[in-house]
């Protein structure tokens, strides 16, 4: 019975087609970007950096997206807790920290903008802003591009739940939808927008939206890394086979406060916040690895090891980097010379 | 050299600029199968298709950010807003992202969108017809703002905004496009973006302006010199963004009085920066104070005929205030 058991567990992923190799991999950035994500609110606290917006309990979702999309050509716009994603399409921990300590080299934006406003021409991240979800448009417009120079590349965007009641959100859905583009939207339903609850967001459900704008919008377990897998994978045959955009509703939890600046206490209990933990994406995939014997807890441990020693050797990289010029703060308002740069 | 329409010469260069460059594409609302409301378009799906002259949803803030997303993967979108008072909705996608996106990737990406927008009154458009929002963006660095006078300028000055590796506003103004005709080539040519224009030489006063009231300007330049033998120096500014600082102090140098016209509403138009150059570098070149010439300070003007008259700039105000200059 046990052996049936761990037959059709181990059966999810290869039913999906993802090899142990993957699943592991998948398995290694949720855990590089939690380690990440804890070391930078250490360094805020410590003063040694100025801000940060956390993605702890959304890296699941975030990874299973990027393993289903094509990561040598496809086109992506993250939103601000995507750490996560940004790792698992390339971006290196000592690039983050360059940006969150806003040094000159980072190549986000060198050292301008916030960290989470993630940015690399040559890893196909679209640079994002503060303003939320207008990304969305952008996205649509990349996938526009693709139809017009007749590549198979597609978009993808992600979103929090609150800012999916932008007006961006709707112009861009319904563009898309009319045009029949190669766009995937991907709400992360983390609950909260800051301090306002789902039901003070949203009376009805993100993915119900879609319908109004033609094309298919489906719910996913977002703490399931597999499932998200499944869910982009799907969505991005239809964008490449012309049948447009998908909507995806991830539904997690935002398991730390919405920044530095925050405390979350003043509007949810800690019983609320514990209970979610239990669900977390990274301990349920622990399990299913553990549990598919391709995981123990001697590899997690010496895993949870080998990602700090590169966390800290990026930390202390980004410490020792040197900052912008001051003057440069006044370049790259426009192009430079006449190629454009 | 053939004599055009200002309106004509808009669409002149949005189809050369089409047929150079197959990354250039139009969208917005109407432009396709009607060809526009004004007509601005008229003729370009059935030469390009329904993808190049590409109706949109009505839904500003998704015609800019598509084309900023579309322009970020190497195409050359002219997107269009049917009424520069319909532009709001789009102010976000033109402010946050469109100005921003080279600054804040530090040159990794870049933005080279067009957005057309009619501005100006004097049809009978009310208060949503009829704006003048140029003072919204103007002062928001990482955009580029024109806004032509001449239908030269104008085909010169849209096709340089196509080419252009940063993201331009084109404000064309909606009376200009029957009652401005000028001489406009038929071949290929560009008006740089960030340079002024001397449209009149003159001795007594200089009037510094852009788009529609400088019609008026030279009526009345011609009218002031042939009845009272009062010179005016004209400049056009044609670039809103950058402003051409040397063509201003040079214009205003040569006279040493100075009145500056725009149909937007004057506090905090763009008047008041120019005012504001030459106060601090040429101050004492002047022989009389700045005089500045602009709608009144009212949310848009109104549609009854009087009141629209009233707001309104005309010949008689313009060359009113042209004689009290001189003859300060």
């Amino acid at each position: 019975m046990q052996e049936q058991e761990i037959i059709s567990q181990k059966n999810r992923h290869e039913q999906l087609g993802l090899s142990d190799g993957q699943v592991l991999d998948m398995y290694k950035y949720m855990m590089l970007a939690r380690k990440y994500d804890e070391r930078n609110l250490l360094l805020q606290r410590a003063g040694k950096i100025n801000f940060h917006v956390s993605g702890i309990g959304q890296e699941a979702a975030q990874v299973g997206a990027a393993f289903a999309l094509d990561r040598e050509q496809d086109y992506f716009l993250p939103y601000y807790r995507d750490y996560a994603f940004v790792m698992a399409v390339g971006m290196t921990p000592r690039e983050l920290m360059l940006s969150a300590f806003a040094k000159a080299e980072d190549p986000n934006s060198g050292g301008r903008q916030m960290p989470g406003h993630f940015g690399s021409k040559r890893l196909r991240i679209v640079t994002g802003s503060s303003p939320v979800t207008t990304q969305v448009p952008h996205a649509v417009g990349f996938a526009l591009a693709a139809k017009m120079q007749k590549k198979d590349f597609v978009s993808f965007v992600t979103f929090g739940e609150g800012s999916s009641n932008q007006g961006d959100f709707h112009e861009g859905a319904n563009f898309a939808g009319v045009h029949k583009l190669p766009v995937i939207m991907m709400c992360e339903n983390n609950q909260y927008a800051i301090s306002v609850p789902l039901h003070k967001q949203i009376a009805g459900q993100v993915s119900d939206r879609a319908l109004g704008y033609g094309f298919p919008g489906i719910r996913v377990d977002g703490n399931d890394v597999l499932a998200v897998y499944a869910a982009v994978k799907e969505a991005r045959e239809r964008a490449v086979s012309g049948e447009g955009p998908t909507l995806i509703e991830a539904m997690m939890y935002r398991l730390s406060p919405h920044s530095t600046s925050d405390n979350d206490l003043a509007y949810r209990s800690k019983e609320e916040v514990e209970e979610n933990w239990k669900k977390d994406g990274l301990i349920t995939f622990k399990q299913y690895l553990i549990d598919c014997g391709l995981w123990n807890e001697q590899q997690d441990e010496d895993l949870i090891a080998q990602l700090n020693l590169e966390i800290k050797e990026a930390t202390e990289y980004a410490d020792r980097a040197p900052f912008p010029k001051p003057e440069d703060t006044l370049r790259h308002v426009y192009a430079e010379n006449e190629g454009g740069n | 050299m053939p004599v055009m329409e200002y309106i004509d010469a808009i669409r002149l260069a949005m189809k050369e600029e089409l047929a150079r460059d197959e990354s250039v594409f139009v969208l917005g609302e109407d432009v396709g199968v009607k060809g526009g409301v004004f007509t601005t378009t008229k003729g370009l799906i059935d030469e390009f298709g329904e993808m190049r002259v590409m109706d949109t949803p009505l839904a500003e803030s998704a015609i800019a950010g598509v084309a900023i997303g579309a322009a970020m993967h190497g195409m050359k979108p002219i997107a269009e807003m049917q009424y520069s008072d319909f532009m709001l909705p789009a102010t976000n996608q033109i402010i946050s992202e469109a100005a921003k996106i080279r600054y804040r990737s530090n040159n990794d990406w870049s933005c080279p969108i067009v957005i057309r927008a009619p501005i100006g009154g004097g049809i009978f458009g009310g208060l949503y017809h009829s704006q003048c929002p140029e003072s919204i963006f103007f002062g928001t660095p990482g955009l580029k703002i024109v806004a032509p006078f001449t239908a030269y300028d104008a085909k010169g000055l849209l096709k340089a905004a196509v080419r252009d590796p940063d993201p331009v506003l084109f404000f064309e103004n909606k009376k200009c496009y029957k009652l401005i005709k000028g001489e406009v080539p038929e071949e290929d040519y560009t008006v740089p973006i960030g340079v002024a224009n001397l449209l009149r030489e003159g001795q007594d006063i200089t009037v510094i302006g852009y788009s529609q009231p400088l019609h008026f300007v030279l009526q009345a330049a011609e009218e002031l010199e042939r009845e009272e033998g009062i010179t005016a120096h004209v400049l056009d500014l044609r670039t809103l963004q950058p402003l051409d600082r040397e063509a201003i102090l040079e214009a205003v140098k040569t006279t040493g009085k100075v009145m500056i016209i725009h149909e937007d509403n004057k506090t905090g138009g763009v008047g008041a920066e120019v005012s504001a150059i030459i106060a601090e570098e040429c101050l004492y070149d002047l022989d009389a104070p700045i005089m500045r010439l602009c709608a009144p300070d009212v949310p848009a003007m109104p549609i009854s005929p009087p009141m629209e008259k009233f707001y309104m700039l005309n010949k008689d105000k313009v060359k009113e205030s042209m004689r009290q200059l001189a003859l300060y």
